[in-house]
């Protein structure tokens, strides 16, 4: 089914293997950063192409992202299958692969050498870390195994560049022969894995010893007694940074972006074009940006952590109690960001695999006291709540309150996230299995890669789908226009459509303005502070007061208590949405999170609303 | 040699194994990380909490729930190599 290309027309090359072969490395060498990325056309996964010189020729070099298997599972291996065969828009079909495999690991990735040799393209296989499967104890046959596979093997250490003359030899003209077919044997699973484990012995391969220092650090990191002392110090340490340097940071941030908005208030002649740029646009996107310096202390963290090897260690740690909520290991680390911010939450849990799961704690994440929730939850405690010792000086009825609320968020997670493994996203049979990689030191620049990349998402957002909810909110609170001047907000269509939704938010004992409050705060959870003392500041019967003692005569103490539980359940973010959205790609999780969070949302503050009322009334 | 599952190996032991008594899917699962038959395997050490179970496989480490693990057969080999530098 394959042309096989005559050696003289060789041009384009593509580089495939596992992710971790050390591929990039290879790539690295043969292309000498002659090289551009790029993204494949409508999707996320990057394109790396380069160009290697050999014999007096040049050739094009293609990186394809690391895949397991050429059954696509994943978007990776959708594109890297794509580009094997031919069919990706814009790339050209290629006439020659090179497979890197980990010698390391070979077992696991024996099928997918065999996979791409049969696929009928001239192949050469390399066993990349040679010089570490050796001094490990392992041994492999080169020519026994290319006599298995049907296409030359070679062994090379990508890092210093030993045994790469094997590149220079494949695309030799009269080297490159057709492959012999290997028995269409990989159709079948279980006869594709006893070739496997035929291939492999046949070949004379001893998997290596695992790093005897990884071991070692494990005795104590692993241990029924430190074990869990060094999980919870690390784990406290990196929450306690993101807290303790988060906010400063965020208040830092805020500042400068309230000062750039002032310098260009400056600039532009007063009016409506500067009224939207700037209480439209700027505030809205800026509301939402002030999270980035806590979304990237967090990034920093879990990068730290994952690039070391911890992470892992905290999933088997973990395992066991995440277990009894239907959930693994593996969403651990994830959830618990979301106590600061659930869009890094969100992104965060790629490393979970199993797709039910991963969304499983996608739809939970927002449930967690995130960061936002905090001012709304402040202003109405102080208002509502007066400080009395409840356990000694230990805890005072305020923290109390607020500890309440974080507590409520988690049970409402967990109880969705039971209620879902129990029925749509009941686990397959798919066991849990969770490699425990060597230790090694991160390093600044994967750190930073992974920083730049989120700090791009997040600002795609913040430019996209927030910037057109800050543009609509704004529109709604300037129209309609009164002598072509924006009417005071009281007035405006906001105002009227939290008239509208009186009614049926009366029953939670909210009135109009929290009403307002609801709908501008869509746009981000904090934004509902600076709509009420905009709407308090504007009625001459609170206009003297400060937001709290306004909002303390205006809100009952089961509304009040109300609207807390309400923002503990309420889906009022678009970043997250927009996360969701980005992350499953689809618009139906985001919808059906919103929805399910909203109803939630709304039973929960009338239920406390209408039983306070009784019992206290 | 004696026939026993991955979990019933103790801490340094080795077993080869032998067959599955899981679904194929989970099979196909395992065998992404190197269980296949006729690997030889060494029981590592358990999680703090008992369970998962770390086994070396394949060059690498790789955790198992007890479940998983209970549905593995492997032939305990005698002695076994002690885990190196363990």
């Amino acid at each position: 089914m394959h042309r096989i290309p005559s050696a003289a027309r060789i041009q384009t090359i593509v580089l495939i293997g596992p992710p971790n072969s050390g591929k990039s490395t290879l790539f690295n060498r043969l292309t000498r950063l002659r090289q551009k990325v790029g993204n494949y056309p409508g999707i996320t996964v990057e394109q790396h192409t380069g160009v290697l010189s050999c014999g007096g020729r040049e050739f094009t070099l293609i990186d394809l992202p690391g895949i397991h298997s050429i059954r696509p599972y994943s978007e990776d291996e959708r594109v890297a299958v794509e580009v094997l065969t031919g069919r990706a828009k814009g790339v050209p079909p290629p006439d020659a692969v090179i497979v890197v495999l980990d010698a390391t690991n070979l077992v696991r990735h024996l099928a997918l050498a065999a996979e791409i040799v049969v696929m009928g393209l001239p192949v050469l296989v390399l066993l990349n870390m040679a010089d570490l499967l050796h001094k490990r104890g392992g041994t492999v046959e080169a020519a026994k195994l290319s006599a298995e596979l049907g296409a030359p093997v070679a062994l090379i250490a990508a890092a210093n560049g030993t045994g790469l003359e094997a590149v220079e030899n494949f695309l030799r003209p009269a080297a490159i022969q057709s492959p012999p077919m290997l028995p269409p044997i990989l159709q079948d699973p279980p006869q594709c894995r006893m070739w496997v484990a035929r291939t492999a012995s046949q070949a004379g391969y001893r998997a290596p010893a695992p790093a005897a220092w990884t071991r070692r650090i494990d005795g104590v990191v692993l241990h029924k007694l430190w074990g869990p002392l060094v999980f919870i110090v690390i784990v406290g340490t990196v929450f306690q940074s993101v807290f303790g340097l988060g906010q400063p940071a965020s208040n830092l941030f805020q500042d400068l972006l309230s000062r750039a908005g002032a310098q260009a208030a400056a600039q532009l002649p007063t009016g409506l074009f500067r009224s939207l740029l700037l209480d439209g646009v700027w505030k809205g996107v800026s509301s939402v940006l002030v999270f980035l310096p806590q979304i990237l202390l967090l990034f920093f963290f879990i990068g730290l952590l994952e690039d070391s090897g911890y992470l892992a260690r905290a999933a088997l740690i973990s395992d066991r109690t995440m277990r009894s909520v239907g959930l693994n290991g593996k969403a651990f680390i994830p959830l618990l960001s979301a106590y600061a911010c659930a869009v890094p939450a969100i992104m965060a849990t790629r490393t979970i695999e199993n797709k039910r799961d991963r969304l499983a704690a996608i739809l939970i994440a927002p449930f967690m006291t995130c960061s936002a929730r905090l001012p709304i939850y402040a202003l109405l405690i102080a208002a509502f709540i007066p400080e009395r010792p409840v356990i000694g000086v230990l805890l005072g009825s305020r923290a109390c309150a607020m500890l309440s609320l974080y507590v409520l968020g988690f049970l409402a997670a967990i109880a969705t996230a039971k209620t879902l493994k129990s029925s749509v996203l009941k686990s397959t049979g798919v066991p849990f299995v969770l490699e425990l990689p060597e230790y090694r030191w991160p390093t600044v620049r994967s750190i930073a890669l992974r920083l730049i990349d989120r700090a791009r998402v997040f600002l795609a957002q913040a430019g996209t789908v927030i910037l057109c909810v800050s543009v609509v909110v704004w529109v709604l609170t300037n129209l309609p226009l009164r002598n072509g001047q924006p009417p005071a907000l009281e007035q405006s269509i906001m105002a009227h459509l939290g008239h509208r939704i009186e009614p049926a938010i009366r029953l939670l004992g909210f009135n109009w303005k929290i009403g307002v409050g609801l709908l501008t705060s869509v746009v981000a959870r904090e934004v509902i502070v600076g709509t009420l003392g905009t709407l308090y500041g504007a009625d001459p019967a609170t206009h003297a007061m400060s937001l709290q003692d306004a909002l303390h005569n205006d809100l009952t103490l089961p509304g009040a208590l109300a609207l807390l539980v309400f923002f503990a359940f309420a889906m009022q973010c678009t970043s997250t949405l927009a996360t969701v959205r980005r992350e499953t790609n689809s618009w139906k999780w985001p919808v059906i999170q919103f929805l399910y969070m909203s109803v939630v949302a709304f039973v929960a503050a009338l239920a406390v609303n209408q039983i306070l009322t009784r019992l206290l009334g | 040699m004696t026939r026993v599952t991955l979990a019933d190996l103790s801490p340094g032991d080795s077993g080869v194994i032998q067959g599955f008594t899981l679904p194929n899917e989970s099979q196909e699962a395992l065998a992404r990380f190197g269980f296949i038959l006729d690997t030889e395997v060494t029981f590592v050490r358990r999680a703090p909490m008992g369970d998962p179970i770390v086994y070396a496989v394949d060059g690498s480490e790789v955790a198992l729930r007890a479940e998983t693990a209970r549905g593995v057969l492997v032939w305990r080999l005698p002695g076994g190599p002690k885990p190196p530098l363990a």
